[in-house]
């Protein structure tokens, strides 16, 4: 029976529908090798078996009747800033400790509708502010990789590293996550698998705790580019309950798999050869690009001058919008609430016991960018960088399909790696902060091991609206690639 | 431009936030080694640059102004820390 749970998400739908396995077995075989991970990988922060199997009841009797929708049947993980109804939502925050949502998330409502079932949260680091998963309050995620000949734990990446390691160790079908700065695609690239993220607006993020507003990207991790494709098509779509959801239909991801990539434009941009880059990575971009040229893609040379602002300018913008979003925790209405002498001190011990170090940060960081006499130097200059990184791609749009780069500077890092300033954790987000600046799509997909035999991916970028051609590009890259690596499965 | 002490403490503060002096000085440093980080902006030029607040295109939707939610007090409730009868229960605010 666990042999099914390495299959694709689309192999699996397939099994179900033909009725060579039931979802209800499935389920039980999913949740037992979930909980059977968790000393090891502590991917998961909450479970419910009585709703997962009650879902699997539901769809077993639609696939009875031969109905059933895209994700029907297959066990899904969310990452732990979904609100699914009934079920411990914290952010793998402790200000959060407790907090089970009375309504459910817009992204996994039109999940289910689709027939997919859940299988556990996700732990992920605290508000989705990191990059390492080191920062749950259910302690470290650890990644199902392993470099070769070392017993040694490393990060699965973060922020969606919980559904990552999930994905990766063969735990589910496919988990959610959001990408703020590459909250998706560095942990996809960290284990081998893909990680998507669509324009800014198309999937939802009503019932998603809010982290910064105008860069947030829901989205899927998954083990194939079409299984992504599956997942975002159930996910994406209108929702007239949040004022920046796309007002648009959504298009055929699944079949966009399947395009040809002959005669695309391809761009390449100088701007992401990064001082102490590791050779490999170089030579794995420079794999792409001749993968993408055997393809029948031309490769273009195209400039983006702003990218070394990118990160900056993110490290304004983010916590300014996080210290906004954030102010309401505040004991009274939900949460934790430390009791203190006044209100003012129970607000302030309430914060300063339920945010971990690095909220705590980010929080001071945006209330100082946006207070008097700084909000001009700091906040509006980092929004009018912010115009200028999206000129850059509007601009280098005009002459190509999509941009080609390195999903990550490295491979995975190891959790006990010491940072010896916050700097040093941001620039993980190097290559991938641009694309939430711009509010477009990109993706990571497996496309080599390092010489330690771990995972490294490429990220494609396309202009917004285009997921179509990020996943025909994705989707060429994987084939060429013909990345079958798995982690040896010690947990 | 840089914090000293006194500054992040007038931001935790603002923020509410409870820091324990003795985080203080670490907390100046960091957050001076991401000011000076961040200082980088100023090559740019951003001369007559519309600052951009969102990526979205679209104008900001508007729906007929009536009531869509509502009568879920016990839902709004089932979270709180503290509730009684009905309502929230929390710390005196007026003297």
């Amino acid at each position: 029976m666990s042999d099914l749970l390495s299959l694709s998400l689309a192999d699996v739908t397939a099994k179900l529908k033909a009725r060579e396995v039931s979802a209800t077995e499935l389920a039980e075989t999913a949740l037992q090798a979930a909980e059977a991970s968790q000393p090891a990988l502590n991917a998961f922060c909450a479970f419910d078996r009585d709703l997962t199997m009650t879902m699997a009841k539901a769809s077993d009797a639609k696939l009875a009747k031969g109905e059933g929708g895209l994700l029907e049947g297959a066990p899904l993980a969310i990452k732990d800033l979904f609100a699914v109804k009934g079920v411990e939502t914290t952010a793998s925050s402790n200000i959060l400790k407790g907090f089970k949502p009375r309504y459910e998330s817009t992204v996994t409502e039109k999940m289910w509708a689709e027939g997919g079932v859940f299988l556990a949260k996700t732990a992920m680091d605290e508000f989705a502010m990191g990059s390492s998963n080191k920062t749950a309050c259910t302690g470290h995620v650890v990644s199902p990789w392993r470099a070769e000949g070392s017993n040694k734990g490393l990060t699965p990446g973060g922020s969606s590293g919980g559904s990552a390691a999930a994905v990766s160790a063969d735990l589910c079908f496919g988990a959610t996550g959001t990408d703020t700065g590459g909250s998706i695609r560095q942990p996809a690239a960290f284990t081998g698998t893909v990680g998507a993220k669509g324009t800014y607006g198309r999937c939802s993020r009503w019932g998603a705790v809010a982290f910064a507003s105008s860069l947030d990207h829901p989205g899927p991790i998954a083990k194939t580019v079409k299984d992504s494709a599956i997942l975002m098509q159930a996910m994406a779509g209108h929702d007239p309950k949040e004022s920046t959801s796309l007002p648009l239909d959504v298009p055929d991801f699944v079949a966009a798999c399947g395009r040809s990539v002959k005669g695309l434009k391809i761009g390449v941009a100088k701007e992401y050869r990064v001082d102490g880059m590791p050779e490999e990575i170089d030579a794995l971009w420079q794999q792409g690009i001749d993968w993408l040229k055997a393809a029948g893609c031309e490769i273009v040379d195209v400039t983006l001058p702003h990218t070394k602002y990118a990160l900056p300018t993110y490290y304004i913008i983010n916590p300014a919008e996080a210290s906004s979003n954030l102010a309401r925790y505040d004991g009274m209405r939900f949460g934790q609430r430390v009791e203190g002498a006044d209100l003012t001190d129970t607000y302030e011990k309430t914060r300063g016991q339920g945010f971990g170090a690095e909220v705590q940060r980010r929080i001071l960081m945006g209330t100082y960018v946006l207070s008097a006499g700084y909000y001009d130097a700091y906040y509006l200059k980092a929004l009018k960088v912010r115009r200028r990184i999206l000129e850059d791609f509007e601009n280098a749009f005009e002459k190509v399909d999509a941009i080609l780069t390195p999903s990550t500077p490295s491979a995975a890092f190891a959790l006990d790696a010491q940072f010896t300033d916050p700097i040093q954790m941001y620039l993980n987000d190097v290559f991938t902060v641009t694309a939430n600046i711009a509010g477009i799509p990109a993706m990571s997909v497996p496309a080599g091991l390092d010489a330690s035999g771990l995972p490294l991916g490429l990220q494609v970028i396309t202009k917004a609206l285009d997921e179509e051609t990020m996943f025909a590009v994705g989707a060429a890259l994987e084939d060429s690639a013909g990345f079958t690596a798995k982690p040896n499965k010690w947990w | 431009m840089s914090v000293t002490t006194e500054d992040v403490r007038r931001i935790a503060r603002l923020a509410r936030i409870a820091e324990p002096t003795e985080r203080l000085e670490a907390l100046t440093q960091e957050l001076n080694g991401i000011l000076t980080w961040i200082e980088q902006l100023d090559e740019v030029d951003t001369d007559g640059v519309e600052p951009m607040t969102t990526p979205v295109k679209f104008p900001l939707p508007q729906r007929e102004d009536k009531i869509t939610d509502g009568g879920i007090r016990d839902d709004v409730l089932a979270n709180a820390p503290k509730s009684e009868e009905g309502f929230f229960v929390v710390p005196k605010s007026v003297e």
